[in-house]
């Protein structure tokens, strides 16, 4: 097994030999993590930095977590209360920080392309927790984990992705893993809130949910923002509920074992009918929870270990 | 005071010409042009050794970033840098800090580059005050202080009643008004083309239609006030049917494209490069193509280099916050010598583009090698080959694309009006 990256920065960079490397490791991860002992000591002495330049809970908490699991000294920075207000740019507060030698960097920011910006500017292993609307790499490792442990397979699945792709970089990135993986990737959403020429990436692109629906394995919901339900992209929110929310009756047109996911934090009413979501038989979406910690958990360490190679070279 | 340009390939884009000759030049205008055995008695004789000489470059749309931000471009910097471009003239944008809205602002302009600038400056102003579209500016004393053409540059004037009055009104006046065709609801916030390209970066990208639907309308109001109007940039295959529909017509219009949207495309952007974060943004493969067959059956007329400095505060951000534009003076003619060498262009077609048209455009009497026209001339070889080092330029910002890249073609010299004002060491 070899996984031979300074950073993880996007799925696009990886090969389906990555992928199947983090999983594999993850996979332990999760054993470890339902035990009373949830130690590991393999990032003892490194320092993990999260900066979040745009509001998280969830992300934040998993990679805080996944860090201390593993005996990383992890710090929070709330980005978008300091510095930014000062007027400092990117470049200079990663040189600041590269200054308190951290090993581990990782990095949430409202815009595309922030994050490998910032790559380019540290000597340390940099994860990506979400640039805008370009790539969140361990959502996309912990959906892939998530799915292979409750289908038994991540190939030669139907899979279908639905709501606000245009706007979603879980949507980009699990299009390229998923499509890596040699999965049929269907895409439903209403054509306001597709990126254009998105057929390019080899998928199958459906403006009725109903037809998209049909025998899929997997049904992944997408959240809807706010601020997107204005009129904007779509007439209203119970206009959207109607044609592109998950309720038990579209469901029905899915494979009858299919699984529903939701990276969360979900509209319940908006995109999921909240019975479904809570549904033990159909939905994974505490699963995906669950896994993001082991997910993220196996990263950083093959991050680390690369670092320490790299730094012993 | 003549000199006696001898042994060198002339390029004349005026009869379309490429061929060995020489070129008499006397008291700062062209006396005389010819092959076979050139005339004796020239005070001085320069031996081209074979090299092409053309007429000096004349660059419509340059940013020179006085007033307001003069630590990114000073017309002394701006002047450096052309002359070694091989440009002549600069035609500078109104889109400073302050607009170039008015005399006494074009006066200083006009001030500063006297004192600083050792190539031809001519100024445009601005169309409205403060480029916000809303009041025209005083065209008639504008032009009175020197102004050659009137434009709100990256700033589409939205409100349609305005923008007739000032083509109207301009049209009285007999000023050239330039305009850059874009729609501004749908471009919004764009800082790539829409396209599988900005999907899989995830930028907030701008459909080609915008290009179409801001030059649809400006031909409209053109056909409604008959003004003399130049699109600055066409860069996308979907606005050149319009564009050659309105020339057909016989509207007074012409159209320029930068040196940029020639040579690169969306592609180039890779991993967020932000030096190739220009305005409009890149374009895909097939409008690039598109626009240089619309160059090379002269549908397009001028290139321009679309010289717009940036620091590196301004561009070391993420894609999208970053600041549009890249320099270009010192880049325009090697990356026009690109399409030369690709096959795509002849020499006197490429100078037709860079000098002569322009000049037409502005009744300049430069930019071609005819007796009486100034002796404003470049020497260069087309085949010298380089590897581009942006900290060898002359400008003060080095916001260049070709960074790194291998070039062909190289400036010897640079005269203005007979005098030498750049000579490659």
């Amino acid at each position: 097994m070899t996984f031979a990256h300074r950073h993880l920065l996007g799925i696009e960079q990886l090969r389906p030999q990555d992928i199947t490397a983090i999983l594999d490791l993850a996979e332990t991860y999760v054993d470890l993590n339902r035990q009373s002992d949830k130690h590991a000591d393999v990032l003892a002495g490194l320092t993990q930095i999260n900066m979040f330049f745009e509001a998280s809970t969830r992300t934040q908490a998993s990679f805080e977590l996944a860090g201390k699991r593993l005996g990383a000294d992890v710090m929070n920075m709330a980005m978008q209360a300091s510095s930014i207000k000062k007027g400092e740019t990117l470049i200079d507060t990663a040189m600041t920080l590269n200054a308190m030698h951290p090993d581990l960097l990782v990095v949430r920011h409202p815009h595309s392309g922030a994050v490998d910006l910032l790559a380019q500017k540290v000597n340390c292993a940099v994860l990506n927790a979400g640039d805008g609307r370009h790539e969140h790499p361990t959502q996309a490792l912990l959906d892939a984990l998530t799915i292979r442990r409750a289908k038994g397979r991540l190939h030669r699945l139907n899979i279908a992705i639905c709501g606000d792709i245009a706007h979603s970089r879980v949507a980009r990135s699990n299009i390229l893993l998923l499509g890596k993986m040699e999965n049929r990737i269907r895409l439903i959403g209403p054509p306001t809130l597709m990126p254009s020429q998105i057929d390019q990436f080899g998928v199958e692109v459906y403006d009725d949910m109903r037809k998209g629906l049909a025998d899929v394995d997997v049904v992944m919901m997408l959240r809807l923002q706010r601020e997107r339900m204005d009129g904007g992209f779509i007439p209203s929110e119970r206009e959207y509920y109607h044609r592109y929310g998950l309720d038990a009756e579209k469901l029905g047109l899915a494979k009858p074992d299919a699984i529903v996911m939701h990276p969360g934090p979900m509209n319940r009413g908006v995109e999921i009918d909240g019975t479904l979501a809570d549904d033990i038989n159909r939905s994974v979406i505490q699963d995906q929870v669950e896994m993001g910690v082991a997910v993220r958990m196996a990263a950083m360490e093959l991050l680390a270990r690369n670092l320490a190679k790299a730094r012993a070279a | 005071m003549s000199t006696l340009f001898k042994n060198a390939r002339l390029i004349d884009p005026e009869t379309g010409t490429d061929a060995p000759g020489w070129l008499l030049v006397q008291d700062g205008l062209i006396a005389a042009q010819g092959d076979g055995t050139p005339p004796a008695g020239a005070a001085q004789i320069i031996d081209c050794n074979g090299k092409c000489l053309a007429p000096g470059i004349v660059d419509l749309g340059v940013k020179v970033c006085e007033p307001g931000e003069r630590h990114k471009e000073s017309y002394k910097s701006a002047g450096l840098a052309a002359a070694a471009g091989g440009i002549t003239t600069i035609v500078t944008r109104p889109d400073t800090t302050p607009a170039i809205d008015s005399p006494e602002a074009l006066e200083f302009v006009t001030r500063r580059a006297q004192v600083d600038a050792p190539v031809n400056v001519l100024p445009i102003a601005a169309l409205t005050k403060n480029r916000e579209g809303r009041e025209m500016t005083e065209i008639g004393f504008l032009m009175d202080a020197g102004a050659v053409a009137f434009s709100d540059c990256d700033h589409v004037v939205e409100n349609t009643k305005v923008f007739s009055r000032a083509l109207t009104y301009a049209r009285s006046c007999g000023a050239l008004v330039i305009a850059h065709p874009q729609d501004p609801g749908l471009s919004q916030g764009a800082a790539a083309t829409s396209g599988k390209f900005a999907s899989l970066r995830g930028l907030p990208a701008v459909s080609p239609m915008a290009e179409r639907m801001g030059l649809d309308r400006d031909i409209a109001l053109i056909e409604m006030t008959g003004a003399k109007y130049h699109a600055d940039q066409i860069t996308t295959a979907r606005a050149l049917p319009a564009l050659e529909r309105a020339k057909k017509n016989g509207l007074d219009i012409t159209a320029g494209v930068s040196i940029h949207h020639l040579t690169l495309n969306e592609l180039d952007v890779a991993d967020y490069r932000t030096f190739f974060k220009i305005k409009p943004p890149l374009r895909s493969e097939d409008d690039r193509m598109a626009v240089v067959e619309a160059l090379r059956s002269g549908l397009i007329d001028i290139i321009s280099s679309m010289h717009t400095p940036q620091d590196e505060e301004s561009k070391r951000l993420p894609f999208e916050e970053a600041a549009s534009g890249a320099v270009a003076l010192e880049t325009l003619l090697p990356a026009a010598l690109r399409l030369y060498h690709a096959g795509q262009m002849e020499l006197p077609q490429l100078f037709r583009a860079m000098a002569l048209n322009p000049a037409l455009r502005l009744d300049l009497p430069s930019g071609r090698l005819s007796p009486g026209a100034p002796a404003d001339l470049v020497l260069f070889d087309a085949d010298a080959p380089f590897v581009l080092d942006r900290a060898t330029l002359k400008s003060k910002s080095r916001n260049t694309p070709f960074d790194g890249q291998r070039m062909q073609g190289r400036v010897l010299a640079t005269y203005v009006a007979g005098t030498p004002v750049y000579r490659r060491a």
